[in-house]
């Protein structure tokens, strides 16, 4: 260890300092004195100066020793343990989880650190509160937002909550699905509807803006909160009719009579456009069988008035019972067209749901236990069967059913099942077990059930048990099993069309469809140059193809591609698109990317599936890894579709020499290893479009701390980058 | 007597009654099957009453009658509309192509004769 210096100084400066002193006063005396005295002196110490001399030395160094002694320690305890004190004290002030200072020292610095102490541990308190208090908030708005975003991906209307300019702040599922029916791309939708794009994109400016302000100015007005509401209809683009309903999204108002301005709005979005043509082709169907049935009218009761004139001959007669006859068979035939045509289902039809067979035998089973107190057996059913019913009634129904065999039987052992009918209905049976014999004579009461008003403990209705069924387009009888003569009621219901229960099985489990944090974001319409990577909206993409020359024939075989908005990577909103390359598929490439030809048989072409990749990635930055190579195949396509790929580009590979620019591999596996991301589904398009996106989220914090923040900044040094001279 | 009547309709089952009862009245009855057939008859023999369909083939039965009425040389004949076109709407349509009677059908005959002979008068 160093001697401290002023440790040094602090012992022998009072030693030396009493030297001084003793010198001066001996100089001082010898000086007061006369000559003759001075020589008297001299020559009285100086035989004594040899002999006790060294007692004079040896006494002034014992003092300077006590000295150096007390120098030491009042150094040590009004020098060091205060500065020690202070630095810990710094410590202290920069990190709240630093220890305590040690309690040493006088006691006016004990009490002073034990005082420092505690006011340490006041603030780690009031720190450790306050981020248990954020922590509490942040936690419980996370978990509002999934509840609203789970709440909303059940909801049946298509739903987006937009910021005021239109752009998508949250969407659900059915949004989605109608952007998809919507889209006039073979592979579309997900161009449309994304986070951060624009509303407008599918719903027209005008229409929006007016609704706005008509919710604006009702606000304004101070009229009912439950009249916000607007609603409109819109064409789009492909000629669908859909109806809007726009409801403002506005800040909570901070004192009574306050109108915070609106800084968004929702929309509930319903495509109309079958239900208008089939109310209109109903309407027409309906004004012409009208006007034929009045005229045939007509032309039978003007026949009939001749031939009640008395004067008519024979042959006039049979005229005018021939116009009767013909006018009497054409109205039969028009009658017996009208029963065999979809207009009277059309209009008798009830709002139906779609429900999976299984839920409702199980909700009906519980509902049955619930009014009867008898158990139920769930029989055979299907489980992958679905239903369009109206739940609530046709199950009510089913109870007040089994309540009647309940009440005529003792220990009845009723069953449920479920099996399809064969075309597009399925049988729903309600049995139960008859004593042997007895089967053959069931009670009255209980073949008249179907007609009765279901009567339901304190749920009385005017409707009967065939009401309900003939709403749904079915029937309902009393069967009897062939084999054992058991009864049952049989419950002829329709099944949904299979499409549509499938749809709502192709979204993500946990769907990231919504982004509040765009609420927030400034637009700026400047260069994107001055933007942070962190708040930029990327598409990150890769192709697989049949080679490696576009230039010499080599084409796109699969394209894959996914957002990333705000530094999250949006899983749910991606492409992955086969494209048929119109030529053959080599061989050796197979195993690689796992495209057969026959896969790619059907697909889309290039210039058909471009567009929708085009539109997908709008005006964001397009990343890739080695996207010098997949922007080779697009540039070459720019002729032919007319679509230009100009957007800013950044490649993983080169921020990566840019990040760790001593390593020997910047492949996508050894930048994933050293990250630490996993890899999977790659050598897929999308799978590798994913994994490059998984590796750019992660190189974004480090080029961060090298001061690369802005995507200016990430293209100046890609451009220097070692590996950059790499051109398309 | 001479009074000419045309029966512009498509329908022949009903052409066969109201051809039956105009000549009972006396009239000198002509049938167009449909509307440039009647709109040529019209030109061509000046009737003096219409009873026009509303549907027919080729010319409906408006046009027929906004043809009449834009022609100044047939301004004196009478058209009846006879048609099952029973919506308010096809009669403020009718009255509007310069019809100047509406029925619809089916109708009275006793009442379509006291019209057509009130129109004549």
């Amino acid at each position: 260890m160093k001697p401290d210096r002023r440790l040094l100084v602090a012992t022998l400066a009072p030693g030396l300092a009493l030297a001084v002193w003793l010198v001066l006063g001996v100089v001082l005396l010898r000086a007061a004195l006369g000559p003759a005295e001075r020589a008297a002196v001299d020559a009285a110490i100086r035989p004594l100066v040899g002999s006790h001399g060294g007692l004079v030395f040896g006494w002034w160094l014992v003092a300077a020793g006590l000295a150096a002694w007390a120098g030491h320690r009042l150094h040590r305890t009004h020098v060091v343990a205060p500065a020690r004190l202070a630095n810990s004290a710094r410590v202290l002030a920069e990190d709240a989880g630093a220890p305590e200072l040690p309690v040493q020292g006088g006691s006016s610095l004990r009490g002073l650190a034990a005082a420092i102490n505690s006011l340490a541990a006041e603030r780690r308190g009031l720190k450790a509160e306050m981020a248990r208090l954020v922590e509490e908030a942040s936690c419980s708005v996370a978990e509002q937002r999934d509840q609203l975003a789970a709440l909303m991906s059940e909801l049946d209307h298509a739903v987006v909550v937009c910021a005021l300019d239109g752009r998508i702040l949250l969407y659900n599922g059915r949004m989605l699905d109608l952007s998809r029916q919507l889209s006039r791309h073979a592979a579309g939708g997900a161009e449309v509807i994304g986070l951060g794009r624009s509303i407008h994109a599918l719903i027209d400016r005008g229409p929006v803006h007016h609704a706005l302000e008509t919710v604006e100015r009702r606000i304004a007005r101070g009229s009912d909160r439950a009249g916000h509401a607007a609603k409109f209809v819109t064409t789009t683009a492909a000629g669908h009719l859909l109806q809007v309903s726009l409801a403002p999204v506005r800040p909570p108002a901070v004192t009574a009579g306050d109108h915070p301005g609106l800084t968004g709005f929702v929309l509930l979005v319903d495509d109309i456009t079958a239900n208008i043509e089939a109310r209109s082709r109903r309407d027409s169907e309906l004004l012409r069988l009208t006007e034929s049935t009045r005229a045939s009218a007509a032309s039978m009761q003007a026949a009939l008035e001749m031939l009640e004139l008395p004067d008519l001959a024979p042959e006039e007669r049979e005229r005018f019972l021939r116009v009767i006859r013909d006018e009497v068979t054409t109205m039969g035939s028009r009658l017996d067209d009208l029963a065999a045509s979809s207009l009277l289902e059309v209009m008798t039809r009830w709002p139906l749901q779609e429900m999976l067979g299984s839920d409702l035998v199980a909700a009906a089973q519980r509902r049955i236990v619930a009014a009867t107190g008898e158990p139920v057996i769930a029989g055979e059913t299907r489980d992958d069967l679905w239903l369009n019913v109206d739940s609530f009634s046709l199950i009510e129904a089913i109870a007040f059913v089994a309540g009647r065999v309940a009440k005529v039987h003792r220990d009845p052992r009723m069953w449920l099942r479920l099996v399809p009918a064969g075309g597009t209905r399925a049988h729903l049976d309600l049995g139960w077990h008859v004593a042997e014999g007895a089967a053959a004579r069931l009670p009255a009461t209980l073949a008249r059930v179907q007609s009765e008003p279901i009567d339901l403990a304190g749920t009385a209705s005017p409707v009967s048990v065939r009401d309900v069924v003939e709403r749904h387009g079915g029937e309902v009888w009393l069967g009897r099993d062939r084999s054992d003569g058991q009864p049952f009621f049989r419950f002829l219901l329709p099944l949904a069309p299979a499409d549509a229960a499938s749809a709502a099985t192709n979204w993500p489990s946990r769907p990231e469809f919504y982004d509040f944090d765009l609420f927030a974001a400034g637009r700026g319409d400047g260069e994107l140059d001055d933007q942070p990577l962190s708040k930029l909206s990327f598409t990150v993409f890769d192709t697989e193809t049949t080679g490696l020359d576009p230039a010499g024939g080599d084409e796109i075989i699969q394209i894959g591609a996914v957002r990333i908005v705000n530094g999250r990577i949006l899983r749910g909103e991606c492409i992955d698109q086969l494209v048929d390359p119109q030529r053959s598929i080599p061989e050796a490439g197979i195993p690689i990317h796992g495209i057969h030809p026959a896969m790619v048989r059907g697909q889309p072409t290039i210039v058909e599936a471009l567009p929708t990749f085009h539109a997908f990635a709008g005006d964001s930055v397009l990343v890739g890894h080695n996207i010098a190579f997949d922007m080779r195949f697009l540039k070459l396509k720019e002729a032919r579709t007319g679509l230009r790929f100009d957007q800013p580009l950044l490649d993983t590979l080169l921020l990566s020499s840019i990040v760790h620019p001593d390593e020997p591999s910047h492949s996508l596996e050894a930048i994933a290893g050293r990250l630490g991301t996993d890899l999977v589904g790659r050598h897929t398009a999308l799978g590798d479009a994913l994994a490059t996106a998984e590796v750019f989220v992660r190189l974004i914090p480090l080029l961060a701390q090298q001061g690369i923040v802005t995507l200016g900044e990430a293209r100046v040094a890609s451009g220097s980058s070692q590996f950059a001279r790499l051109e398309y | 007597m001479g009074t000419k009547v045309l029966i512009a309709d498509d329908e022949p089952n009903i052409v066969v009654s109201l051809e039956f009862m105009m000549k009972r009245e006396g009239y000198e009855v002509l049938v167009a099957r449909d509307g440039n057939e009647a709109l040529e008859a019209i030109r061509r023999e000046r009737p003096q009453l219409v009873l026009l369909d509303g549907m027919m083939p080729g010319l409906s039965g408006f046009d027929v009658c906004e043809a009449v009425r834009a022609d100044q040389s047939l301004s004196g004949t009478r058209i009846l509309m006879l048609t099952a076109k029973g919506r308010e709407t096809d009669v403020a349509r009718g009255v509007g192509a310069g019809a100047d009677a509406y029925v619809i059908k089916p109708f009275s005959t006793r009442d379509l004769m006291q019209q057509v002979r009130d129109m004549l008068a």
